[in-house]
């Protein structure tokens, strides 16, 4: 019984575990707790592949049916086509990853400057950064479009344009919060070294600081990309222009116009892109997120 | 600064200053030098100080304004505590809050109460963990129009899904998204499916870091297996089992996309009219920004309370 004396000592001992009943009563609820979780999560999925599958009455069928009974790949080939779904995919992939780089960019540098270079009134514009975390985002969200469609000073009209979705992600109090964080905790002889060896605050960073940083750039970028993805409802306000809709809004708006099987297939190529990101790197995301997602 | 020695001022040296450093040049450079690395410490701020200003201050500012603020015409004028009256004697005011609070009671029952049990059972079992916690957190990784709107089809009460299964194990069926009695937990169902993974994987961890001694010394006074999570478990998880109880209530008290997905919003005889997408309503179709402010402000004094708390508690736990 190797595997029972490996873990950390939890609720139920090994020792107990390891009695013919409890041994018994251990199987039986593994094995229905694999095929319920299985079902729960993994049946709705199903159901959407072969829903794709299936022809116009099937999947309108009732009883449904299981298995497709004569499956027919066009629907997707037809999702593909009508709902435009290579350009949606391609405008979600374009904001999440400009979302991202500018993210990495600018918060890096701002929390590096307040953490390392310590200017005046540094604190104080930590504070209202952190601030902007106690407002709930959806209450902004008015007065955010009134600004987006005419950005004081400058009046410009970010509506439509790529910036409007890019620009305001860079406004994370919690990116700030947990890079300022990890920034203080690199020690300050490494910097004090650095600059007797005559680098500046730019070449520290890049060749000192940012080595250093690799797990916490990487818990910003994952939540920068899967903020992105699953927003709805700036996305939907601020890209009306059906051929720069990312995913979500896109589909959703085609979605009275096309049959019900078309919709699922579609639905099914939607989901593809995130989860061979999560399976290639589940390890990496779920270590990530839950490590940053309770500090705030 | 060795290239600034001059030759008559060595013999200064045993006095203890700086190599060739007069007082008054030491402290101009020493003030230039901070100036330049204020200069340079900006340099590295103005991007995200300019996003921050345009995104988030200046709105956050904004919003108090609007809220006092009407535009008819293109001409905007200050109309007091109109648009906060309007908006209060709105006949769906006290229905948005209505839906908004039974969303948020039925989000911590279910999405609050069955991640934690989850985690616990999945932390019971020795076999097939990485398996389990890859598939809880699946649905997590979907974009939220691919679960919602396959919901959607498992809900539509002809030809779901749900009301096949409910048929085939003989029990009554029910209207799901198109009765106004239902369509609310409806909701809530497709939403927890959707998130419970993340909250799930939190709980896993905070159990992870409960010493195993505690279970032992709880094994030696004869504790049950529910006197153990009660006196052991809940209270050694109680800081995250908190913070989460705060983030979740913040969270549905602005839910948005379900509800859109789902019903369109209102839904059936507005049963799932939700406060945010009242404001979305009056900004968005209406055109009565000030209102929708307005509704925005009573939203943010509710939530001012438990995000204030929230990051209270997170700072402590630090």
């Amino acid at each position: 019984m190797a595997a029972f004396t490996q873990q950390n000592r939890t609720l139920i001992s090994s020792a107990t575990l390891s009695r013919p009943r409890a041994k018994f009563v251990y199987w039986t609820v593994l094995t229905l707790v694999v095929a319920v979780f299985t079902l729960v999560f993994l049946g709705p999925l199903y159901w959407m592949v072969t829903g794709g599958f299936k022809s116009a009455q099937e999947v309108l069928a009732n009883p449904p049916t299981l298995f497709p009974k004569h499956p027919k790949a066009s629907n997707y080939s037809d999702a593909w086509s009508e709902l435009k779904i290579a350009r949606l995919l391609f405008n979600t992939f374009y904001y999440a990853f400009g979302a991202l780089l500018f993210q990495l960019v600018f918060d890096v540098a701002a929390a590096y400057a307040i953490s390392k270079l310590r200017p005046v009134l540094g604190n104080l514009i930590l504070g209202m950064m952190l601030a902007t975390l106690m407002i709930p985002a959806a209450v902004l969200i008015v007065p955010q479009y009134m600004t987006v469609l005419d950005i004081p000073l400058l009046h410009v009209n970010l509506i439509g344009t790529p910036w409007a979705i890019w620009l305001p992600t860079v406004a994370n109090g919690f990116n700030i919060f947990l890079l300022k964080r990890f920034f203080d905790s690199i020690p300050e002889d490494l910097m004090a070294a650095a600059k007797i060896d005559g680098a500046g605050p730019l070449r520290t960073l890049w060749s000192i600081v940012l080595p250093m940083s690799r797990p916490i750039l990487g818990v910003v970028s994952i939540f920068a990309v899967v903020n992105v993805w699953k927003d709805f409802l700036w996305p939907m306000l601020v890209e009306p222009d059906p051929k720069n809709q990312p995913i979500n809004i896109g589909i959703n708006s085609l979605s009275q116009g096309v049959p019900q099987n078309v919709l699922i297939a579609a639905l099914a190529i939607s989901a593809v892109p995130t989860l061979l990101i999560f399976l290639l790197f589940q390890r990496n995301i779920m270590s990530g997120l839950t490590a940053g997602s309770l500090k705030g | 600064m060795a290239a600034t020695t001059v030759p008559e001022k060595s013999s200064r040296r045993h006095a203890g200053r700086p190599v060739g450093q007069p007082d008054g040049t030491q402290h101009r450079s020493g003030l230039s030098r901070k100036v330049r690395s204020n200069i340079q410490a900006y340099g590295f701020l103005i991007g995200a100080i300019v996003c921050f200003g345009f995104f988030s201050w200046y709105p956050m500012v904004r919003e108090f304004i609007m809220s006092f603020q009407r535009t008819k015409r293109g001409v905007t004028t200050w109309v007091g505590f109109d648009n906060l009256k309007q908006v209060y004697h709105d006949p769906y005011f006290w229905t948005a809050w209505r839906n908004t609070l039974q969303f948020t009671v039925y989000a911590l029952i279910i999405g609050f109460i069955v991640p934690f049990f989850v985690a616990i059972l999945l932390n019971e079992l020795r076999h097939a963990q990485a398996y389990l916690r890859i598939l809880v957190y699946l649905p997590v990784m979907l974009p939220p129009v691919a679960g919602v709107l396959l919901f959607k089809y498992f809900y539509n009460p002809e030809y779901g899904l749900f009301n096949h299964i409910l048929k085939t194990l003989h029990l009554p069926t029910s209207q799901w998204l198109d009765s106004s009695h239902t369509a609310m937990i409806s909701v809530v169902i497709a939403a927890t499916w959707m998130s419970m993974g993340s909250a799930t994987l939190i709980y896993l961890a905070a159990l992870q870091n409960i010493p195993g001694e505690l279970y032992e010394a709880a094994d030696l006074d004869g504790a049950g297996l529910f006197s153990k999570i009660w006196h052991v478990t809940i209270p050694q998880t109680r800081m995250v089992l908190s913070l989460m109880l705060l983030l979740q209530i913040v969270a549905t008290m602005q839910e948005f996309t379900n509800v859109y997905l789902l019903t369109g919003g209102n839904g059936p005889e507005n049963s799932t009219t939700t406060v945010v997408y009242m404001v979305y309503q009056y900004a968005f179709r209406y055109n009565n920004f000030g209102s929708a402010a307005a509704l925005g402000l009573f939203l943010l004094l509710v939530l001012a309370g438990f995000s204030g708390l929230y990051s209270r508690l997170s700072r402590n736990s630090d």
